[in-house]
């Protein structure tokens, strides 16, 4: 077991967890942002920069501050390790520039994509980015690519978190993706525009943490914060496949099915494609009920859950109390 | 007798004081009198009356004749909604839902639909309203639709809402709503400035493209 102290707070993890895990352990308040790390995908993580931390005390034995900021879902923790996440200014700072680097070539078309209101990179530039944009040169573009009937690559939106490729890496078998080219030309690919055919190739929309990856059966139906989450399973013939997932109403319609995420915005269990493509009718699943969302989030706006009507009185009764 | 409710009366306790309950000190007591031999005349009463009629006859109206004569209206009035289009004539409007959502009477619905080849020259983005529909009755022109818009499409002119004989008519589509291609159906919004842009306010512009 080793002492960590996060932001003040102390805990003790098992040897060899992550500063990001232990983080993610105390509580969503003291959690460094993640857009390329998930739990769920082994070797994720270490691209994307949003975890850095400030090591203050690299251990009991040698309390020396380390010398950089470090990737939190890199490094592991050391008995007695001192780290600075949301209390260091250097750490803020390094982040605003983070996400300026990421915003660099992400077009800011949120009003057409369908990831607004779900999209990590919007909350990281919300909570941790500036207003104002310091270049006015082009943006990066690319020849778009169709990778099928199901699923909408935007590769200007890509921000080459490689999730997806860990996705097809370890949850499909048998890889037709990856990341072509190199440094600023590298691109989201299919080799030779292979069409994606795999049973479980559609999870690389929900883990995508920006709109680069998109359901084509959703595209431009409506937004997310119009739609009515709901918890449903069904006994899916595929093994793998955990059969439970969330269903987006838009009045009686099923708009789009994805996996159920947990507060780190990763999916809990992975879902086939036949889940999620291709049963779109209520009598497919069994209904659990409404999915809880976060209230501060956009997608629980204008959602009258849990609200109590307020009593209606009659004339008399009105009367009755005024008089 | 004629007062009823004198002061004494109102100060010393009596059951019917006591029910009632008094919430200002303002209330005036009124104490009725018999009336005197001139005020029984009614006359000067009368004449006193006519004078104030006359004297309005050649004061200046308060009142215009709308429609023909039109009063100013302040720059900041919130009249009819309006979808622009962009110089080139195609639409603003991407139908992000940005408006819809942030619609406190919830007056907005919106369709999308994605532009075809083609269309380019009437819509600006890939994405398009293909419904785009006010509920006039809803609206309450608070003007957060035109705050909340990141395209600038949406905007409160300073036209007057007309009248209408059914319900199904306050609903404005978009065949109301977008401004015509030609000059002539322009309507101009370069007096409105959105909340983030008067002076005095905390909130920096976003960055719009």
């Amino acid at each position: 077991m080793a002492k960590v102290t996060i932001d003040g707070i102390q805990i003790d993890v098992p040897d060899g967890t992550t500063i990001l895990n232990a983080a993610r352990m105390i509580g969503p308040d003291v959690a460094p942002p993640t857009m390329c790390y998930y739990s769920k995908l082994k070797t994720s993580g270490g691209y994307c920069r949003t975890c850095l931390v400030e090591v203050t005390a690299g251990s009991e034995k040698d309390p020396r501050p380390m010398p950089k900021l470090v990737a939190s879902c890199r490094t592991t923790v050391m008995d007695g390790m001192v780290v600075a996440n949301n209390t260091s200014a250097k750490v803020k700072d390094a982040r605003a520039g983070v996400v300026e680097f990421l915003l660099l070539n992400h077009p800011l078309d949120c009003p057409v994509c369908d990831q607004a209101g779900e999209c990590h990179l919007q909350d990281l530039s919300y909570d941790h980015g500036n207003y104002k944009t310091r270049t006015d040169f082009e943006r990066r573009t690319f020849e778009k690519i169709d990778i099928g009937e199901k699923i909408q690559l935007h590769m200007t939106r890509c921000i080459l978190c490689y999730r997806c490729v860990k996705t097809a890496e370890q949850i499909t078998d048998g890889r037709v993706h990856g990341v072509i080219n190199r440094g600023d030309h590298a691109e989201i690919s299919t080799y030779i525009e292979q069409a994606i055919d795999n049973d479980f190739s559609g999870n690389v929309i929900d883990v995508c943490p920006v709109g680069a990856l998109t359901d084509k059966t959703f595209r431009f139906k409506s937004r997310v914060w119009f739609t009515k989450p709901v918890d449903a399973h069904r006994n899916c013939e595929n093994e793998k496949c955990s059969g439970k997932v969330v269903l987006w109403y838009q009045g009686e319609e099923v708009l789009r099915v994805t996996g159920r995420k947990d507060q780190w915005g990763e999916v809990e269990e992975f879902i086939c494609n036949t889940c999620r493509f291709d049963k779109k009718q209520t009598s497919d699943w069994t209904i659990e009920g409404p999915r809880k969302i976060n209230r501060h989030s956009v997608i629980s706006a204008n959602h009258y859950m849990n609200m109590v009507k307020p009593k209606e009185f009659k004339l008399n009764e009105i009367k009755q109390i005024t008089e | 007798m004629h007062g009823l409710l004198s002061l004494n009366n109102l100060n010393t306790p009596n059951t019917k004081t006591e029910s009632t309950m008094q919430l200002t000190n303002r209330s005036k007591v009124v104490v009725k009198h018999d009336l005197n031999w001139l005020e029984k005349l009614y006359l000067p009463a009368i004449f006193s009356g006519l004078a104030i009629t006359i004297k309005h006859l050649f004061k200046k109206s308060a009142t215009v004749r709308y429609p023909e004569e039109k009063r100013e209206i302040a720059s900041v009035y919130r009249g009819q909604h309006v979808l622009k289009r962009d110089d080139k004539g195609r639409e603003n409007c991407t139908a992000c839902g940005l408006c819809a959502v942030a619609c406190p009477a919830e007056a907005i619905s919106i369709e999308a639909a994605e532009r075809k080849k083609g269309e380019e020259n009437l819509y600006r983005e890939e994405k398009y309203a293909a419904k785009y529909e006010i509920n006039m009755l809803r609206c309450i022109y608070c003007g957060l639709c035109e705050d909340a818009c990141p395209k600038d499409a949406i905007y409160l002119s300073d036209r007057i809402v007309p009248t209408a004989f059914t319900r199904g008519n306050f609903i404005y589509g978009k065949d109301i709503l977008v401004e015509g291609i030609d000059a002539s159906g322009r309507v101009d919004v370069s007096k409105r400035k959105k909340n983030y842009e008067m002076e005095g306010s905390p909130k920096q512009p976003l960055i719009n493209k």
